[in-house]
């Protein structure tokens, strides 16, 4: 069985918000029910996404990071939210590993997001049921679409490639090999959920990185060479 | 968790109910109140009123729903949710206490046989209503056998209370029978609904911001939570209430759950009289509105995981 997953890489990532967009544009046009919004131009704007893009800074000044982190269903290999459905309207395909939705079934009764760590499944306030991140299944599988063309929306949309798209399963696949060359990891392991979406951690400053960095700290001390005979070293 | 006011009216209506017919099937099977016999008249009644607790319970479960003309969905998948296992034992509930009711009008040597059955289902509804909360791990205030107690106990006084109501209302006075069961059972519930208070008060979650981004740094803030209005996520699963408020509710469901309906039946424990329909009504209603701060602060106690990533605003 493969199982299909995004990695995503969160030392390219920019925040840049093109992967929310796209992903709400492919679908909300497509045949399943549209993702709605509230209110959108008003006072407190809300709706329906599959994917957040949030930013977090790590560390403390100076040593900071500013980490831009993607978020959506993470296609769990042993999801939470599947077996408490009680109608079977979240299901787990046994051909790709998606976990998907069939809104037909849904009874709205918000259980499975209860039972979802993650936070990434959303009820849709206008259609009442239950909606998620499907990995543009309606692309990925079209095969009327040119073979380059099918892969999720969020993935084509990224400009700077922070989205990989692949079966996690053949350890071939590119993302695969990302995820064993970069220490991949899945989020909150502690559950024993086995989300299939990887993340890429920062990597340490390279060696031409830190060189331009001492050489920077050199020339502010040089500037200011009375501060440090102030504190009388 | 932001508490939903249809759940917490499901799983307390129906606990009443369940805890009204055990009180009723304790009596009949002369577990307790051996010397007394009552009319099949008694026996029809409170079986109406259990079910009309459960029919209310049930009823308000539909409005938790988006869909509620599908809910009949949700027998399908009772191999593996304890959420469909409930919507299967509580109608299964219903018909037992009903079929109960009708034995008494026309087969009243199967009744007997009728109230074990309806009782194992009550007891089977406790069990799947709790296991709801208690299957979900991560959700570490529920995933405590304490909740099934808390529900049972609960369930089982605020029926004892009712039923010591009922009884005093239909003026049929059990020698305070009843009341001395439901002030055992909110002891018992005290107790139980005090260790899990205990027990919550020192848990430590296990997810934190750095397993939640899976990045170990110990500083770490959220900047963005990548939207500035609210989401379903924002909504579900925070209350939104102050500290002031959540303790409130605390110690006000103490007071009202345990403390005052103990009060009112011990001092209508006088052996010389009949119990007062006042304190005995009294008791049920405080009670129940205890409930359902009771319920209220079990769901608003409850810290999602999610919650980890909407912590700040941009």
């Amino acid at each position: 069985m493969s199982q299909l997953a995004l990695v995503i890489d969160l030392n390219v990532c920019v925040g840049c918000q093109a992967c929310v967009t796209s992903c709400k544009q492919w679908n909300t046009s497509g045949q399943a029910v549209a993702l709605s919004d509230q209110n959108p131009y008003g006072a407190d704007p809300s709706g329906t996404f599959f994917n957040r893009v949030q930013t977090y800074e790590v560390g403390t000044f100076p040593e900071t990071d500013t980490i831009h982190f993607p978020k959506s269903c993470l296609h769990c290999e042993e999801p939470p939210c599947v077996p408490v459905c009680p109608t079977g309207a979240s299901y787990k395909r046994k051909d790709n590993g998606l976990v998907l939705i069939d809104y037909d079934k849904c009874i709205g009764c918000n259980y499975c997001a209860w039972a979802c760590p993650y936070g990434v499944r959303e009820l849709d306030e206008k259609e009442k049921v239950m909606t998620k991140c499907t990995l543009c299944v309606d692309r990925i599988e079209d095969l009327s679409l040119d073979e380059t063309q099918r892969k999720p929306a969020c993935v084509l949309a990224c400009p700077t490639n922070a989205r990989l798209f692949g079966d996690i399963h053949d350890p071939e696949s590119l993302v695969s090999q990302a995820i064993a060359q970069n220490e991949g990891y899945a989020l909150m392991p502690e559950w024993g959920t086995r989300p299939a979406n990887h993340y890429l951690p920062r990597r340490q400053a390279s060696a031409i990185d830190r060189l331009l960095s001492e050489t920077t700290e050199q020339q502010r001390r040089v500037k200011t060479p009375s501060d440090s005979e102030g504190q009388g070293s | 968790m932001n508490p939903a006011f249809s759940v917490i009216l499901l799983t307390t209506l129906i606990g009443v109910g369940q805890g009204l017919f055990m009180a009723m099937v304790g009596f009949e099977q002369h577990w307790i109140g051996a010397q007394t016999v009552m009319d099949h008249g008694f026996y029809i009644r409170m079986d109406f009123i259990c079910l009309g607790f459960l029919i209310c319970g049930l009823g308000a479960s539909f409005f938790h729903l988006g869909h509620p003309e599908r809910a009949w969905r949700a027998v399908a998948m009772w191999r593996t949710s304890w959420l469909s296992r409930e919507v299967i034992v509580l109608p299964l509930t219903m018909v037992c206490i009903a079929l109960h009711a009708l034995t008494h009008m026309l087969a009243p040597e199967a009744s007997g046989l009728m109230g074990l059955v309806g009782l194992v289902c009550c007891l089977a509804l406790y069990f799947v209503t709790a296991m709801n909360y208690i299957c979900l791990k991560f959700l570490q205030e529920w995933a405590s056998p304490l909740t099934f107690f808390n529900f049972t106990l609960l369930g089982l006084a605020s029926g004892f209370t009712l039923a010591n109501a009922l009884c005093v209302g239909m003026g049929t006075p059990m020698d305070h029978l009843y009341s001395r069961w439901a002030i055992v059972l909110t002891v018992l519930a005290a107790i139980s609904r005090s260790l899990s208070l205990y027990r919550n008060a020192s848990l430590r979650p296990r997810s934190t911001l750095q397993t939640a981004i899976g990045i170990k740094n110990p500083s770490i803030r959220q900047i963005s939570q990548g939207f500035m209005g609210s989401s379903f996520n924002t909504r579900e699963f925070f209350h939104a209430k102050n500290r002031l408020f959540v303790q409130s509710v605390k110690w006000g469901f103490i007071l009202l759950t345990f403390i005052l309906p103990c009060l009112f039946l011990t001092l209508d424990l006088d052996p010389t009289q009949a119990s007062s329909p006042g304190w005995a009504w009294g008791s049920f209603i405080i009670q129940y509105v205890g409930l359902i701060g009771e319920r209220w602060f079990f769901f608003a106690q409850a810290r999602h995981p999610q919650n980890l990533y909407y912590q700040s605003t941009a």
